[in-house]
Parts: C-alpha cells; structure tokens; sequence
C-alpha cells in the first residue's frame, strides 16, 4: 500500500499533517505522540522579529468549533532557531515553515533566512491570516499583492513553496492560479473564516480582537467546496484542511482534489487525531482495495 | 504529561452547584503536584469539542479527583455522568505551587469558589500548617471546610451575605492577620480574578510573597495555540506567557493586571 504523495520536490511519507498554529513548534506534543509518524510538521506562523500577539480573550468556544485571534504571537526567526530548531531538526519528518511578514520584502527576508538554515522542508507563505490588522490577509485578498509575495519568495529560495490561500474571496480559482503561475509548489486550502461572536448578557464581543478565525468541523463543508475549486483550477498539489477529525474527513478532501491534508483544530481536543487518520486511511483503502493513496486524490464522481 | 482514557469512580453533588469527581487514573494520580491541572473531555458533549481544564483536588491512590462547578454546557452534562461512564484526560499539567517546606514561611491560603479544590491539594502536600481563608458569595460556596480542619489548618470562613462565618469577602480576615504580623509569612491564592488581584495587592501592601492560579480560557492546555497568555514582567518589559505552561501559578510581582501601552 503506497501512502506517500509529493509537493513538489518534497516527498511526505504519508498525506496527513497538520496545520500551522494547531501544534505550536512540534515539541510540545513530543510526550504524548511520535511525530515521526506523521507527513510533516507544521509550525506556527514566524515573521522577521517577535511578536507580542492580540489581548485575551483569544479564543471562544462556538458550534462545532471555535474562534481565535492569536495575532500571530512568536518568537521571530532567530527565536525560533534558536529555541526550536533544535529539536525540530532532529525529526526524521520534513517540517514546514509557515511564514509572515508586512511587507513582500519581509517575506523575502525571512524566506531567504530559512533558506540558509538548511534542513526546512518547506515553506509555507501564510497570506491568510485575518487577525493581524497590516499583512497577511491583505496579500490573499488582492491576486496582484499575492502574486508579487510568492514571486518574491521564489526568488528567495529554492524551497518548496506552498502557498495558504485565504477562503475570504469571491472565487478562489484566480488566487490559486496567481500562486501557481509564480511558481508556488502547492496550495493550502483554508486558513480560518473571518468571523465574531457576541456575549448577550454582557453585550460585548466574546474576542478582544472583537472578530476572530472560525476553525473546526463546522468549516469542514466551506472548505471541501474551495479544494474542490481550486482542484479545477490548478495543476499543483493542494494540502487540504479545515475541521478534519477523523479519516473520513480527510478521505473527503483527498477526493475533492486535495493531495494531503492537515489537522488543525481537532488536535486541541484530540491530541490523537493525526495517528487515528492516518491508521483510518489505511483501513479505508484497504477495504476500497486502494493500492496507491493518489488514486483518491480528485475522485470524487460529479455527474456532467 | 499523559492522555488517558479514564473511569468515573464517582460523581457527586456536594452543596448546590459542586460536584466531586473521581476517576481512577493512577499514572496521573501518581504525577499530580499541587496547582497542577487536568485537560477533561467529555467526550458524551456533541457540538462543544473543547476540552475543559480543572485543578487536580485530591491525588489518593490510583485515583485523581476534581472539584468543579456547573456554569456551561461542558460542565453539566459532566454532572450528569455517572461511575463506569468514561472521559479522557490530559494531564498532570501546568507549574503548580511551590509546596512550603517544614520550618519555612508560614503559608496562607486564599481560596474563593472552586479555587478551594487547588488549595486544598496544596494544604494537604504541605508539612508546614498555616491558615487557610475561604470565601464564598453564600453557604453554598463554601466547601472543603471539614476537611481542611482535618488536616490541622486554621480555617477562617466569609460569606458575602453573612450566611455562614464572617460577614464579608475573604480579603477582609487576611488583611486583619497580616496586620498581626506579616513577617515569615507566604500568600496562596486560588479564585475570580478579582480576588488574585486583590490578594496581589494585599501582598504589595504587606511586602509578603504571593503565588497566585490565573484562570484562563484554553484550548489546548499544553501550550501550543497561545490562546491562554497574560501579562508578564520580564527583565526587558513584558510579554505574554502561557497560563497552561508557564503557569497556572504566578508569582504575583510578576502579573501585569493590565497590557502595558
Ligand atoms: C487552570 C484552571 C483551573 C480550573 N480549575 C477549576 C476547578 O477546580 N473547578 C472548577 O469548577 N472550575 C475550574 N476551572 C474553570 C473551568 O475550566 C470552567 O468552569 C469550565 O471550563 C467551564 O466549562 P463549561 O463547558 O461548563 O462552560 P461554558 O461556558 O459552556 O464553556 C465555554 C468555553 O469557555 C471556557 N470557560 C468557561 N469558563 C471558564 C473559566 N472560568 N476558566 C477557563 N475557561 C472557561 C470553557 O473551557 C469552554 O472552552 C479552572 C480553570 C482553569 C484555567
Ligand atoms: C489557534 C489557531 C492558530 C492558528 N495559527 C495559524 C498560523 O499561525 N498560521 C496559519 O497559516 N494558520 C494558522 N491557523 C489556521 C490553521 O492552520 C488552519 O488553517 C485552520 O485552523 C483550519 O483547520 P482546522 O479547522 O482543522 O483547524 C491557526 C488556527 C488556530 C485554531
Ligand atoms: S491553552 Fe493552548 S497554549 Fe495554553
């Protein structure tokens, strides 16, 4: 049974990783899980220099999900290689890098920064993110800003490239292709949902940040929908994610078109979701008499 | 930090909305240190996935209990669970109490609502006895009472309706034994973060050492989403620190009650 699929020039083990700021910098969960075992490592979002973050309360609990404006709290590029890299790169597992900046010149920086490390797996640009009020999702919600970024870090760096599209746009199909057309070596459908909850006995918004990411199963239909659009529309690999809890969630995105998947959300309240997944899929192809885990990618049956 | 698959042993009211559970989890038990918490996941909830943080109140045996009250979803289907039904913790987790050490500072303990649960681990680990000042909005609020008079505590009940002990909020008895000398000893606290703040202020005024429980919202518990964080001085200004890593416990110097400009 071949459980391996490729990003570009980056070959995962298996299809299951998971998704940037659900995991911190990998070491945490170290106790309680084998993370080689899993496709990847995703760690949190890090632009050039430290970041404090947004006041408390970040979070809400909602419907079958939740809420968050972190504001990208971090510890900035020499922080982090400093504080983490040690540890991550003694996995036996690629780990991504998701990254940030203000400018599409601080992408290049921290790109080319990464770059020199030697040993990242690949880069993640996040252009999606809605809790910060200067980047992020202003390069995913404008096609010309976030051509220019990924344009940018092509330059920079001879890393794969995968690029975080924002699900906050009319049509994610000329996003995708503007990311591919710069030469980004995949996708990764979808960060958060831009969204708010209010408390009604005291009237006043549940985040500090007033409106926050909506994360978990309740996105999951939203997201399938933009993969499956994407898929459509692009040639490249596609890392599929948004409210997976269970093998079957991710089989559903790999036949959208997705070619991996990443679990966010769901290792908050269950550490244990990557390895289930993954063992999930094994079963499920086994029982599908699926030899090869690329055979589902795309195959899902839509009538003409 | 362990992920366990867990029993109810029990589950029982003990006033009005408090409830005690015990589960047997013996490698947890075995781990628990005083102010140390548990990441709960009831897994009977449909829509509401989190999981909920609890301090670790009793560590006996193979079992490890809680005490907690019903405000939500989580916590009442929690009160309606029963022994044999099973939930899935996390833990032990967080920095717990520096637990005071025989001959050392005399502690006192300030515990408001289900902050008694902490403090009575930590009365309970510790060899050196002191006092121990619990408050509560009535009668009902007030628990563990008996049983910290058990382990030899001084025990100084307020209720702020005047049901039960003093008349008043539980800042207003350890103020008056501060007064009565400050020296040797150490502040405790676990409650609302009205009273830990007051307490730190108490601690200020006085020039006594303070360990205070903050109480935040969590997602993950083990450090991870940064969704938990304070305000915390550091050598070069502040930053935001985990409630579930760095903390529960503070030290109440370094608190910032408010994000700096
Ligand atoms: C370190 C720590 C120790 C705690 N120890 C105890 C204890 O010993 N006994 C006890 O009864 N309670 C304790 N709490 C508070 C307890 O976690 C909440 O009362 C509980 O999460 C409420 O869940 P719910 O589903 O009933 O409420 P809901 O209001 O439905 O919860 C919605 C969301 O808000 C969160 N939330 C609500 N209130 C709080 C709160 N006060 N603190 C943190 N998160 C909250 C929930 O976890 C959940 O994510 C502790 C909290 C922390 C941070
Ligand atoms: C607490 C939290 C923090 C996140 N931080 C980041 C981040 O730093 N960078 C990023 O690209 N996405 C971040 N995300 C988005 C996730 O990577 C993912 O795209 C999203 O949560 C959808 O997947 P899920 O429903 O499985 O959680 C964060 C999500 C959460 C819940
Ligand atoms: S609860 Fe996730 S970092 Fe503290």
């Amino acid at each position: 049974m071949n459980l391996s699929v490729k990003l570009g020039s980056l070959t995962l083990q298996n299809p299951v990783m998971v998704a940037s700021g659900t995991f911190g910098y990998g070491v945490e969960y170290a106790q309680l899980l084998d993370l080689n075992q899993f496709g990847a490592v995703v760690v949190k979002g890090i632009r050039l220099g430290p970041v404090r973050g947004n006041p408390t309360p970040r979070t809400a609990e909602v419907a079958s999900g939740m809420l968050n404006a972190i504001g990208l709290q971090g510890p900035g590029v020499d922080g982090f290689i400093k504080k983490y890299w040690p540890f991550l790169s003694t996995l036996k597992v690629p780990t991504i890098i998701n990254i940030w900046g203000t400018t599409v010149e601080e992408y290049a920086e921290v790109a080319r920064r990464f770059d020199a490390l030697g040993g990242v797996g690949a880069l993640e640009l996040n252009v999606s993110c809605p809790n910060i009020k200067e980047g992020g999702a202003q390069f995913g919600t404008d096609a010309k800003l976030l051509a220019g970024v990924v344009r940018a870090c092509r330059k920079a760096t001879k890393l794969p490239l995968i690029t975080k599209l924002s699900p906050n746009v009319t049509s994610i199909a000329p996003y995708a292709q503007a990311a591919e057309a710069e030469g980004s070596d995949a996708l990764a459908i979808t960060n958060s949902y831009p969204a708010m909850a209010i408390d009604t006995e005291t009237r006043r918004p549940k985040l500090a940040n007033v409106t926050g990411g909506l994360t978990g199963p309740c996105i999951k239909p939203i997201a399938i929908k933009l993969v499956w659009e994407a898929a459509k529309a692009v040639k490249i690999p596609i890392i599929g994610m948004g409210g997976i809890q269970s093998a079957a969630d991710a089989v559903e995105f790999l036949m959208a078109g997705a070619t991996a998947v990443a679990v966010g959300t769901a290792n908050f309240y269950e550490p244990q979701t990557v390895p289930q997944v993954i063992a999930g899929l094994r079963e499920f192809m086994a029982r599908h008499n699926i030899a090869d885990v690329r055979e589902l990618v795309g195959s899902v049956k839509v009538a003409k | 930090m362990l992920e366990r698959t867990v029993q109810i042993v029990s589950n029982e009211r003990d006033t009005d909305q408090y409830f005690r559970l015990v589960m047997r989890a013996p490698e947890l038990a075995m781990a628990a240190q005083p102010g140390q918490f548990v990441h709960l996941r009831v897994m009977a909830m449909k829509d509401a996935l989190l999981r909920r943080p609890f301090s670790i109140y009793q560590a006996r045996g193979e079992n490890l209990s809680v005490l907690y009250k019903t405000v939500g979803k989580g916590t009442d289907v929690l009160a309606r669970m029963g022994p044999g039904e099973e939930l899935s913790l996390i833990g032990p987790l967080g920095h717990g109490f520096t637990v005071p050490k025989a001959g050392g500072e005399t502690p006192l303990l300030v515990a408001g609502g289900y902050g008694m649960a902490a403090m009575y681990m930590l009365a309970e680990r510790s060899p050196q006895k002191g006092v121990v000042f619990v408050g509560g909005r009535r009668r009902v609020d007030i628990l563990c009472e008996d049983e910290f008079r058990k382990l030899g505590w001084d025990v100084r009940v307020t209720t702020e309706d005047g049901s039960y002990g003093e008349k008043g909020i539980v800042t207003q008895p350890l103020i008056a034994e501060l007064r009565r000398g400050a020296a040797g000893r150490k502040l405790f606290a676990c409650g609302p973060t009205a009273m830990l703040k007051a307490v730190a202020k108490i601690a200020e005024e006085f020039k006594v050492p303070a360990e205070l429980s903050m109480d935040e919202h969590m997602c993950c518990g083990v450090g991870v989403c940064l969704t938990c964080v304070i305000p915390v001085k550091t050598a070069d200004g502040w930053e935001y620190q985990r409630t579930c890593t760095e903390g529960p416990v503070f030290d109440s110097r370094e608190v910032l009650w408010e994000v700096p400009k």
